[in-house]
């Protein structure tokens, strides 16, 4: 152990300002970029889940030549 | 050989595979950046010069060097892509810049700050320091000329292209802003050039690059996985994850 | 056309097509003298702007020249680069190229030197008045002109690649300089120290380096600037 109180810790021998925004930001960066990739699966898979159902609907409505997007098998 | 990057680089079995991957990516990362942090800002002993500003040095040269391994990286999958035409190549490399560009702003802000209490300026044009924010603008540039075309596989193969010009200029730049460097400065104090470090102050350097490289891994594959999802959403095998991941 | 009994001339070597691109060019380029003339007085001008912003004492400017000269040059040479594939994209020439029997990294390395004939020679000749113009030391003119013509001629060449790539976009110009602005940097370091070492005496192993630079570019550059044009045209 480095230090031997919290304050210390905290104050970094005068250069605690310096450490820590350093440190603050790369975190922050870590975070927004985890952040980030979250939403946009949880958006993307909420488009996806809502095409796959209105193509769904489409298909029990009108005949399959009508459906506006082909679905494609496999890998091309 | 073939037959495996070419199976390795369907978007299908990447998913797969790289799903798998992932928790131990995310488990390494969360494990190493807990210890090394831990370490490096309390346990670590403070540097008999800088006194306790040292502590900069463990998000400082991890994230360089994440930085410069991303950009070889991306120009990498970026020559796949270009070669043998492997769309998951040109996925990763889509997200890799990003967190390239990100990596690269932290080196220089942790330089900066670092600089304060050692140089007595926030910015001094130092020769790593001149080179990062040089990889900066290359991120950019790599960055803006892919959302500059609005057909997706020109922008893909221009990036490409971009990022491996980029990648052999790079040690052409490092070296010649060394030069340029040392020619107008005699040679001053260096951030992180320093002789032998105790194993008390390395070895959370050497933890933190590894969480440093997992988190990358980790991020990358997970960020790939929603490219394909974004990309191949009219596939019938893409259709059949959502009942599964919602 | 079928009736005609004369034989097909026989199709040009790569020598021939190279030539042919190269005169094509310059012809073009010499009925567009405005053009051609833009880059030289943006020169001229921006080195006079520097006087007048920071001062006319001879002994200051002597000191900033060598970087001024170099970095206004660079920038009248990234001025004209937009207009160097902009042209012919637009009329339909390049598809020509494209599909040309001659490897189109011959046709490329035709235009490109028709660039640095008609932008990096003129500017490297004019630099030395302009030198003069700003005190630069005694005995580093030739330096200076030197280092210009060999430099430039890596700036046209790395240059065009950013300018095959942005060729097919409508607002291509500002992402240009984004792209080719940071690769400009080594050249920029040597050519300046050229001039700077020559005011002691002793720019040979800048002039050196800058030729291993036009070196590498020469390899590689042309190759890249195909596949960017075809990435450009194809796309």
């Amino acid at each position: 152990m480095a230090f031997t109180s919290l304050q210390e810790f905290f104050a970094m021998g005068g250069h605690g300002v310096y450490v820590w925004a350093a440190w603050g930001v790369t975190a922050a960066l870590f975070a927004a970029s985890l952040l980030q990739a979250r939403l946009e699966r949880r958006a993307l898979l909420k488009t996806l889940s809502r095409r796959v159902r209105r193509d769904a609907r489409r298909r029990q409505t009108t005949d399959p030549a009508h459906s506006s997007r082909p679905m494609v098998d496999d890998d091309a | 050989m073939w037959a495996f990057i070419h199976k390795f680089g369907s978007p299908k079995w990447f998913y797969a595979i790289s799903a798998r991957l992932e928790p131990w990516c995310w488990a390494l990362a969360a494990l190493a950046l807990g210890v090394g942090t831990l370490w490096g800002l309390a346990v670590a002993p403070a540097d008999y010069q800088q006194g306790e500003s040292f502590r900069i040095i463990y998000v400082h040269v991890p994230a360089a060097l994440l930085a410069q391994s991303i950009f070889v990286a991306m120009a990498l999958s970026g020559l796949v892509f270009m070669v043998w035409k492997i769309k998951v190549a040109d996925m990763a490399a889509t997200v890799m810049a990003p967190f390239g560009a990100m990596m690269t702003f932290a080196a220089l802000f942790s330089g900066a700050v670092w600089g304060i209490p050692t140089w007595g300026t926030w910015w001094e044009w130092d020769a790593r320091l001149t080179s990062m924010l040089i990889l900066l603008f290359l991120y950019l540039g790599v960055i803006a000329l892919r959302g500059a075309f609005a057909r997706r596989d020109s922008g893909a193969r221009a990036a490409s292209l971009l990022a491996l010009v980029g990648v052999i200029n790079i040690p052409i730049i490092k070296y010649s802003v060394e030069w340029w460097y040392t020619l107008h400065q005699s040679a001053t104090f260096t951030l992180t050039s320093r002789p032998a470090m105790p194993a008390s102050m390395w070895l959370p350097l050497l933890i933190m690059l590894v969480g440093f490289y997992s988190f990358f891994t980790a991020l990358t594959l997970a960020r790939t996985r929603s490219e394909i999802v974004k990309r191949e959403g009219d596939k019938r095998w893409v259709r059949a994850l959502v009942d599964k991941e919602l | 056309m079928s009736t005609s009994d004369a034989p097909a001339p026989p199709p040009a070597g790569l020598w021939g097509a190279f030539t042919a691109t190269l005169k094509r060019d310059v012809t073009l380029a010499l009925r567009r003298r405005g053009d051609v003339l833009n880059p030289l007085v943006f020169y001229a001008l921006v080195i006079t702007l520097f006087p007048i912003g920071i001062s006319p004492d001879p002994e200051r400017l002597a000191l900033i020249a060598p970087g001024l000269l170099w970095v206004a040059a660079l920038l009248a040479a990234l001025l004209s680069l937009d207009t160097l594939f902009r042209g012919d994209f637009e009329d339909g020439t390049l598809e020509q190229l494209l599909l040309a029997p001659q490897p189109l990294t011959a046709l490329v390395m035709a235009k490109v030197s028709v660039h640095w004939l008609l932008t990096g020679l003129p500017l490297s000749l004019m630099a030395p008045l302009l030198g003069a113009m700003l005190a630069l030391p005694p005995g580093s003119y030739m330096v200076l002109a030197l280092s210009l013509a060999l430099g430039s001629a890596s700036l046209s060449l790395i240059g065009a690649i950013g300018a095959a790539l942005t060729v097919g976009l409508a607002r291509g110009g500002a992402l240009l300089s984004l792209l080719i602005l940071p690769l400009y940097i080594p050249v920029l370091i040597f050519g300046t120290g050229a001039v700077q070492a020559a005011a002691m005496g002793g720019a040979g192993a800048y002039l050196a380096i800058l030729g291993a630079l036009l070196a590498l570019a020469l390899m590689l550059a042309p190759l890249a600037i195909a596949v960017s044009l075809r990435i450009s045209i194809n796309g």
